[in-house]
C-alpha cells in the first residue's frame, strides 16, 4: 500500500491543476463578456477585455495652451507652459510633435521644431514651448503622447442599456416583456401538472400505464412540429400572437416534464401516510393539497426552475407565438438577436446587452442550484 | 385597459389562470361527489364506486387537454401539412414537397451537418462531462468546481452565441484583435511551437480518437463472431452500423491527421472564424458543448458516487491502476447512465436552433435541420417543405422516443 500512498499526492496534484484548468476554460468566456459589459466602446475596441485588467497603452493626442493668451515673453523669444494633463495624470512612455512619428521623443527630452522653436515635455506631462513670436502664435501645438492608462471601468453602457438608451439599444421594456411571459409560464402548468401527477403515482384507473407511456412519449416531441399546426389554431381561435398564445403554448409544451417529474417524486411518497389519510375520511381532493402538495415541494420547486429558465432563455416560442410585426412586445433573446444584426461591432452594447438577460437566470442558478440538480437526476436518470 | 399594460395582464393572468384551476379541481370534485353520484340515498355504495371511477380523469382532464391539443395533435397535423400545398388551398400533393427538399442542396447541408453536430456534442460533452465528474470526486473544492462548470446551463442560447462571437471577433490584420480566438491564432507563427501545438498535437489527437473508435466498434462487431453474446437478429443491423460508421470516423480521423500536416497554414492573418466552411460547424458546437458539459457532469458525477464502494477497493487490492479502475470498473458499472446523457443531449441537438440562427443563421454552410425548417416556415412561408423537415426530425427523434417509452415500461414493472 505505500506505493499507492506514495503515488497518490503527485496524482493528486495532477487532478487538481487539471481541474483548477477546465474551470477557468469554463468560466473564461463568460468573465470576458462580463468585464467587456464595463468598459467603453473605444477601449473595447482598441485592446482585448482580457487587456482590460491592467494598465494598458495608449495613444492620445493633446494641445498646448493657446499661445495668444498665455505666452510670456523672454527676450526675443516667447514660451508657453503648462501641464497637458488636466487632473487625470498618466505615465507618458514616449511622445512626439508629429502624427507621422508619434513616439519620437522619450519623456524629458526636448523637440527640435526647426527655426529655434522647441518643446520639452516630462513624465508628468509638464511642457514648455519655446520659439519666436511668428511661431508661438495660433492655436496651441499638438502633443502625441503614448501613455499607460490604468484600468478603468465605467456603468454607462448598463445605464445605456437599462434607461437613457433609444430604440433598439433599450432592454428596459424587453425585460419587463420577458418577465410578463415567464411568471405566469411557470406557474400555471405546476397547478394542472400536479393533480394530473397526483392521479398517475396515487389512483387506480385502467390505461394508466398507457398515460404514463404516453407522456414519457411526448417528453421527446421536438418543438418544431408543433409550431405551424398551433400557429393556425390560434388565429382560428382568435387568440393570435400575444401573451396569451405563448402563455398556453409554454404551459404545454412543460406539461410532459412537469407531470413526468412529479409523479415520479410523487410514487416514492410512503404509502401509510395516504392511505391513514383515506382510512380517516379524507377525501382525494384533501389528500392531494393538505398531504402530497406540501411533501412535494422539492419537486414542484425543481420543475419551476426548470420552467424558468427554459421559458426565460427561449427564443423560438416567443418569436412565433408572442412578436407580432409591431415588436412591442419582443423578448430580451429576440432583441439580442436583432442587437446582433443591426449593431454587430458595438460590444459595449451587445455585452451589456446579454448580460443584463443573463444575469437573472444566473442568479436563480446559484440560488437554487440544489433543487436544479435534484430535478436533474429525478428527470432523466432512469 | 389590462392589454396596455402587460405587467398588469401577467398578474391578472396569474391569478384567474390558478385560481380557475383550484376551482375547476375542486367544484368538478364537489360536483361528482355530491351531485352527480351522492354518496347517500339507496345507491350510495355504487355512487362511491362510480365516482372514484371517473374522479382520476377530472384530475387529468386539463392536463391531458394540453397534451393532446399541443403535442399529440400537432404531430398528426404537420405530417398532414406535409403532404399537401399551401398555395394550391391545401389540395393533397403526395410527397411532392418531400421531392422538392430533397433537391435542394441547402436540406443536404443541413443533414450532413446535423449528422456531423450528432457526432460531435454528445461525444464531446459526455466525454468532458465525465472526465470533470471524475476529476471532482475526490477533490475537497470538487463541489465549487462543479457548479462553476455547471453554470452554463443557465444561460440561453441567445446569451451564450453572444458570448462566443466576442471569442470568434475578427479585426483587420493592422489592429489590435479583440477576439480571444484570433489573438491566439497570431501568437503563431509558423515555429516550433507551431508545429508542436498545430500539427503534432492534433495529429495526436486523431490518431488516439481512431484508436478509440476502432475499439468501440471493435467490441460491437466482435458479438457478431464471439461466442456467448447476445445473437438475436434485430442487434446485427446495429452492429454492421456502429462497424460502418466505425471505419467512416477512423478514415476520416486517419486523412485529417495527415492533412493537419499537407495543409497550407495562414499564419499571421486574423481569420474570420465562422465563414470558414466546415470549420464553423465545429466552432457552433463548441457553444453547446460548453452548455452541456456541465449537464452530462452532474448526472455522470452522481452516477460515480453510486458504484459499491467494493468493487474499487477490490480492483486496488488486486493492484489496478487509476486508468484501469477507471475504464474497466467504474465505466463499465455507469454505462446505463452514459446511454442515458448521450441520448438526452442528442436530443437537444437535433432540435438545436438559437445557437445556428444568432451566429451565423444557417450561412457559410453551417445550416442545420431546425433552422432550415424555420426559414421554410417564417421566411420562405412554404408550410409544406417546412413541416416536412419538421418531420424529418420527428423521424431522427423517433428511436429515442421508443428506446425511452421501452425503458420506462421496464421500470414500472
Amino acid at each position: 500500500m505505500a506505493s499507492i500512498a506514495g503515488k497518490k499526492s503527485g496524482l493528486t496534484w495532477a487532478v487538481q491543476i487539471s481541474v483548477a484548468a477546465l474551470v477557468l476554460l469554463w468560466l473564461f468566456p463568460t468573465v470576458g463578456l462580463f468585464v467587456s459589459s464595463f468598459r467603453t466602446a473605444d477601449q473595447i475596441s482598441s485592446s482585448g477585455w482580457w487587456a482590460a485588467l491592467f494598465p494598458a497603452e495608449q495613444n492620445e493626442v493633446y494641445r498646448t495652451l493657446d499661445p495668444d493668451e498665455t505666452r510670456v515673453a523672454d527676450g526675443d523669444l516667447f514660451t508657453v507652459s503648462g501641464n497637458i494633463f488636466e487632473g487625470e495624470p498618466r505615465e507618458i512612455r514616449s511622445w512626439g510633435v508629429s502624427s507621422r512619428d508619434v513616439s519620437a521623443y522619450q519623456p524629458g527630452e526636448t523637440a527640435d521644431m526647426g527655426d529655434g522653436e522647441s518643446l520639452t515635455l516630462l513624465a508628468d506631462g509638464s511642457y514648455v514651448w519655446k520659439g519666436n513670436d511668428k511661431q508661438i502664435s495660433g492655436r496651441g501645438q499638438r502633443v502625441f503622447v503614448t501613455a499607460t492608462v490604468p484600468p478603468e471601468f465605467t456603468l454607462e453602457n448598463y445605464q445605456t442599456i437599462l434607461f437613457s438608451g433609444t430604440g433598439q439599444d433599450n432592454m428596459g421594456k424587453a425585460f419587463f416583456n420577458t418577465l410578463t411571459v415567464t411568471i405566469p409560464a411557470t406557474i400555471i402548468p405546476i397547478v394542472i401538472a400536479a393533480f394530473a401527477a397526483y392521479a398517475l403515482a396515487w389512483m387506480e384507473f385502467p390505461g394508466r400505464a398507457l398515460l404514463i407511456a404516453a407522456v414519457v412519449a411526448l417528453l421527446v416531441v421536438p418543438l418544431q412540429l408543433a409550431l405551424i399546426p398551433l400557429l393556425r389554431l390560434h388565429l382560428a381561435v382568435g387568440i393570435g400572437k400575444g401573451y396569451m398564445g405563448v402563455w398556453l403554448a409554454h404551459t404545454a409544451f412543460g406539461m410532459p416534464l412537469a407531470v413526468y417529474l412529479l409523479r415520479n417524486y410523487m410514487v416514492g411518497l410512503p404509502r401509510d401516510i395516504i392511505e391513514n389519510a383515506k382510512v380517516d375520511g379524507a377525501t382525494d381532493f384533501q389528500i392531494f393539497t393538505r398531504i402530497i402538495l406540501p411533501l412535494s415541494f422539492p419537486a414542484l420547486a425543481s420543475f419551476a426552475i426548470f420552467q424558468f429558465l427554459w421559458t426565460w432563455n427561449d427564443l423560438l416560442v416567443a418569436k412565433v407565438f408572442l412578436i407580432d410585426a409591431t415588436g412591442s412586445t419582443t423578448v430580451m433573446t429576440n432583441q439580442i438577436v436583432e442587437l446582433l444584426g443591426t449593431r454587430g461591432g458595438n460590444w459595449e452594447i451587445l455585452a451589456t446587452a446579454a448580460f443584463v438577460s443573463i444575469a437573472v437566470p444566473l442568479f436563480v442558478f446559484f440560488a437554487m442550484q440544489r433543487y436544479l440538480v435534484r430535478g436533474l437526476l429525478a428527470g432523466s436518470v432512469k | 385597459m389590462l392589454s396596455d399594460n402587460p405587467a398588469l395582464l401577467g398578474l391578472f393572468t396569474i391569478v384567474v389562470g390558478v385560481g380557475a384551476c383550484l376551482a375547476y379541481f375542486f367544484f368538478s370534485n364537489v360536483f361528482l361527489d355530491k351531485v352527480l353520484f351522492p354518496a347517500r340515498g339507496p345507491n350510495a355504495g355504487k355512487n362511491i364506486n362510480r365516482a372514484n371511477m371517473i374522479r382520476p380523469w377530472l384530475f387529468l382532464f386539463p392536463a391531458l387537454f394540453a397534451l393532446t391539443l399541443y403535442l399529440a395533435y400537432p404531430v398528426f397535423e404537420t405530417l398532414r401539412l406535409s403532404l399537401t400545398d399551401r398555395s394550391q388551398g391545401g389540395a393533397f400533393v403526395g410527397l411532392a414537397n418531400y421531392r422538392q427538399m430533397m433537391n435542394e442542396a441547402k436540406f443536404w447541408e443541413a443533414v450532413r451537418n446535423n449528422m456531423l453536430w450528432l457526432i460531435v456534442v454528445p461525444a464531446a460533452s459526455t466525454a468532458f462531462g465525465l472526465l470533470v465528474a471524475q476529476l471532482t470526486d475526490r477533490i475537497r473544492w470538487g463541489n465549487f468546481a462543479k457548479s462553476l462548470i455547471f453554470m452554463p446551463m443557465a444561460i440561453s442560447f441567445v446569451g451564450a452565441s453572444v458570448i462566443f462571437k466576442l471569442i470568434y471577433d475578427t479585426r483587420a490584420a493592422d489592429q489590435n484583435q479583440i477576439g480571444v480566438l484570433n489573438a491566439i491564432w497570431l501568437k503563431f507563427d509558423g515555429g516550433i511551437g507551431s508545429v508542436v501545438f498545430l500539427q503534432l498535437l492534433p495529429t495526436l489527437l486523431l490518431l488516439a480518437f481512431a484508436v478509440v473508435v476502432a475499439y468501440v466498434a471493435w467490441t460491437f462487431v466482435r458479438g457478431i463472431v464471439a461466442r456467448g453474446e447476445d445473437k438475436s437478429i434485430w442487434l446485427l443491423p446495429l452492429r454492421l452500423l456502429v462497424a460502418v460508421g466505425g471505419i467512416w470516423l477512423i478514415w476520416i480521423s486517419l486523412s485529417s491527421a495527415v492533412g493537419v500536416w499537407i495543409a497550407e497554414v495562414p499564419y499571421g492573418e486574423p481569420q474570420t472564424w465562422l465563414t470558414l466552411p466546415l470549420w464553423n460547424n465545429f466552432f457552433l458546437m463548441v457553444v453547446l458543448i460548453w452548455i452541456q458539459t456541465g449537464f452530462a457532469m452532474v448526472i455522470l458525477s452522481a452516477a460515480l458516487r453510486g458504484i459499491p464502494e467494493e468493487t474499487v477497493e477490490a480492483a486496488i487490492v488486486d493492484g489496478a491502476n487509476p486508468f484501469q479502475i477507471f475504464f474497466k470498473i467504474k465505466v463499465p458499472q455507469i454505462m446505463g447512465t452514459i446511454v442515458v446523457v448521450w441520448t438526452t443531449i442528442t436530443l437537444t441537438v437535433l432540435k438545436v436552433f438559437d445557437i445556428v440562427f444568432a451566429m451565423t443563421n444557417g450561412q457559410w454552410e453551417t445550416q442545420v435541420l431546425a433552422n432550415y425548417m424555420y426559414d421554410k416556415l417564417f421566411r420562405a412561408n412554404d408550410w409544406g417543405v417546412g413541416s416536412a423537415s419538421a418531420i424529418i426530425i420527428m423521424l431522427l427523434v423517433t428511436p429515442i422516443l421508443v428506446w425511452n417509452v421501452y425503458n420506462a415500461r421496464k421500470e414500472m414493472k
